[in-house]
């Protein structure tokens, strides 16, 4: 059930954006891909989701090349949620969930229902995108991911336009998933929370990998430091922690 | 089969016996004695005409569902995308053409060199969108965007060609000829039209369908859809050329007949759950009846001449772009 990435390098527009990344990640666990802006992360999700062909190296799945998947059986194993998912027609929460089914080419009656249920959503079934809060619609759009059933849950940023509540609450349905087995790999550019939510951590620079591991370790102030520039410290509990940050020469 | 088909399946049930009743020479089915005439009338005048009204309309119906779902954007309509004005552009060609060509292939060069046209068109869109689907799989970006572009850069091309055949008109009679066919219509019209417009509109009525799902996916956005299991090169070839047959077959019988294509998928969406699947067959059923109720409108209007069919269609659809785009403005689109 591993996702892993050998050696992988990947081009976007012409620029290498990744470069000799090894990486395995586990299933039934929160991965966080982290790093400062322009790190690769986002192509690396989609490396790792095998929509951006790798241009060396391979991405497997169980051992399997993603390359060499046809297109619909990857779909089946591995469900994807863009940064920034717009929704182009005004669609109804459970017809815009069972677009998760594409794949399988059936209804998935059982499947819409259970990611409506997951996610609270069964009493908003009728109402359309447009009438949806943030936090409903961020919700409608993961349970679009899970009306898939994916072996892999791949998210870009699905915190970063909800308050925090709603992060709380997401990343509540997250870790629901990773305990029933799936994989969960998230993008995300809040050091906290992927200190707090994450088991796992990849810290990406310059399309390279620059730490991973625990989020302790993986999240080290000396990694920050040579990650972001920036001189970090965790303040508070463990599950509960808050980065403080000065820019050298500030102090 | 959803409620809109159902709603548009009845209403164009109603309008095609009401069309091949009415004309200059009205048929009132309950008088005891028909005029004279009238069955020769409605088999080689009316019944070919209104056959060739339903497979154009559902054609360009079909054909704007499609293109909206592809391009996720409501006011996108199948004519400005290149592939109406190519098929124009090789039917003016054939103008040119038919004082050198002998008689019996002179009647076909026009339908010939306007499918011929919208062929071209579909190759060069293909080849242009195609390399950008493929840079979009690699991560440039932005597949659709410049469908878009290529397709509004060959729309201005063929438009700027058809001009210059325009003003090089070889006689006032062709120059009248030319620009009377460019406003489409409908009028003595028979059934070789219908036996040319109806298998290839049939057939990329049938293409459509079969990107109706990829292009449910597209609701999402370009990458989701991809994730979805989406080949974009695959749907990109799918569209171009379900519009290509639809919109093409119409321009070769009938000249251009614009926003159809644009309203009719405006007038189905609210019956529907807003899916691009579930509006293309109910859309091209629209379209037949707005087709077909336009083209007895303007049959019986007591005019001089009869109004051409496609300025009276955009003299309907020119005031409803302006409210459709205010009613964006006020974001109830």
């Amino acid at each position: 059930m591993t996702l892993a990435a050998d050696n992988l390098a990947l081009t976007r527009g012409g620029r290498c954006v990744v470069e000799g990344l090894t990486a395995a990640l586990g299933p039934g666990r929160i991965t966080a891909i982290t790093g400062p802006n322009g790190a690769g992360k986002s192509s690396l999700l989609l490396g790792l989701a095998g929509l951006l062909a790798p241009s060396s190296g391979a991405v497997t799945i169980e051992g399997r090349a993603l390359a060499a998947m046809a297109a619909r059986e990857r779909a089946k194993a591995i469900g994807y949620l863009p940064q920034t998912p717009d929704i182009a027609w005004d669609v109804a929460v459970e017809n815009l969930v069972a677009l998760g089914r594409l794949p399988w080419r059936d209804r998935g009656t059982e499947a819409v229902e259970a990611a409506l249920a997951a996610l609270d959503l069964a009493h908003l079934r009728h109402r359309p995108a447009s009438r949806l809060s943030g936090g409903e619609r961020a919700r409608a759009l993961l349970a679009r991911v899970l009306a898939g059933s994916p072996r892999w849950i791949l998210a870009d940023e699905p915190l970063a336009a909800l308050d925090l509540a709603h992060q709380l609450a997401l990343v509540g349905h997250l870790r629901g998933c990773a305990a029933a087995g799936q994989g969960v790999v998230l993008v995300l550019h809040d050091l906290a929370l992927a200190r707090n939510h994450a088991d796992h951590v990849l810290v990406l620079k310059d399309g390279r990998l620059l730490a991973a591991g625990p989020p302790a370790e993986a999240l080290d102030p000396e990694v920050i430091r040579q990650g972001w520039g920036v001189r970090a410290r965790w303040l508070g509990e463990p599950g509960a922690m808050a980065l403080s940050g000065v820019l050298p020469g500030e102090e | 089969m959803n409620r809109a088909s159902g709603v548009f399946a009845v209403l164009l049930a109603v309008l095609v016996p009401l069309s091949l009743l009415a004309g200059r020479v009205w048929i009132d089915p309950f008088a005891p004695a028909l005029p004279a005439g009238a069955g020769l009338i409605l088999a080689e005048l009316r019944a070919p005409r209104a056959v060739l009204a339903v497979v154009i309309g559902a054609g360009l119906g079909a054909a704007g569902a499609a293109m909206q779902g592809y391009l996720r954007n409501p006011l996108a309509d199948p004519g400005l995308f290149g592939i109406a004005p190519m098929a124009a552009l090789g039917a003016v060609a054939s103008f040119w053409l038919v004082p050198i060509l002998p008689p019996h292939l002179a009647a076909w060069s026009l339908p010939a060199l306007a499918l011929a046209g919208a062929g071209g068109g579909m190759a060069l869109l293909a080849l242009i969108a195609g390399r950008t689907a493929s840079d979009a799989a690699g991560g440039a970006g932005g597949g659709i965007a410049l469908f878009t572009l290529a397709g509004l850069m060959l729309a201005s091309l063929a438009g700027a060609l058809t001009a210059l055949a325009i003003t090089l008109a070889p006689n006032p009679f062709a120059l009248s000829e030319i620009v009377m066919w460019l406003n489409g219509a409908l009028t003595d019209r028979s059934w070789s039209e219908v036996a040319i417009a109806a298998p290839l509109t049939g057939a990329g009525i049938g293409v459509l369908a079969l990107a109706a799902r990829s292009l449910d996916a597209l609701t999402l956005g370009e990458e989701a859809a991809r994730s979805l299991g989406v080949d974009p090169a695959r749907l990109l070839l799918l569209l171009v050329a379900g519009v290509g047959l639809t919109v093409g077959a119409g321009v070769a019988v009938a000249g251009i007949i614009g926003f159809v294509g644009l309203v009719v998928p405006h007038l189905v969406r609210p019956l529907t759950d807003r899916l691009p699947s579930s509006l293309i067959l109910p859309s091209a059923l629209a379209g037949a009846c707005l087709v077909l109720a336009a083209d007895s409108i303007v049959r019986i209007l007591p005019l001089v001449t009869e109004l051409r069919l496609g300025i009276a269609l955009s003299l309907i659809g020119a005031p409803f772009f302006g409210w459709l785009l205010l009613r964006m403005r006020r974001g109830r689109l």
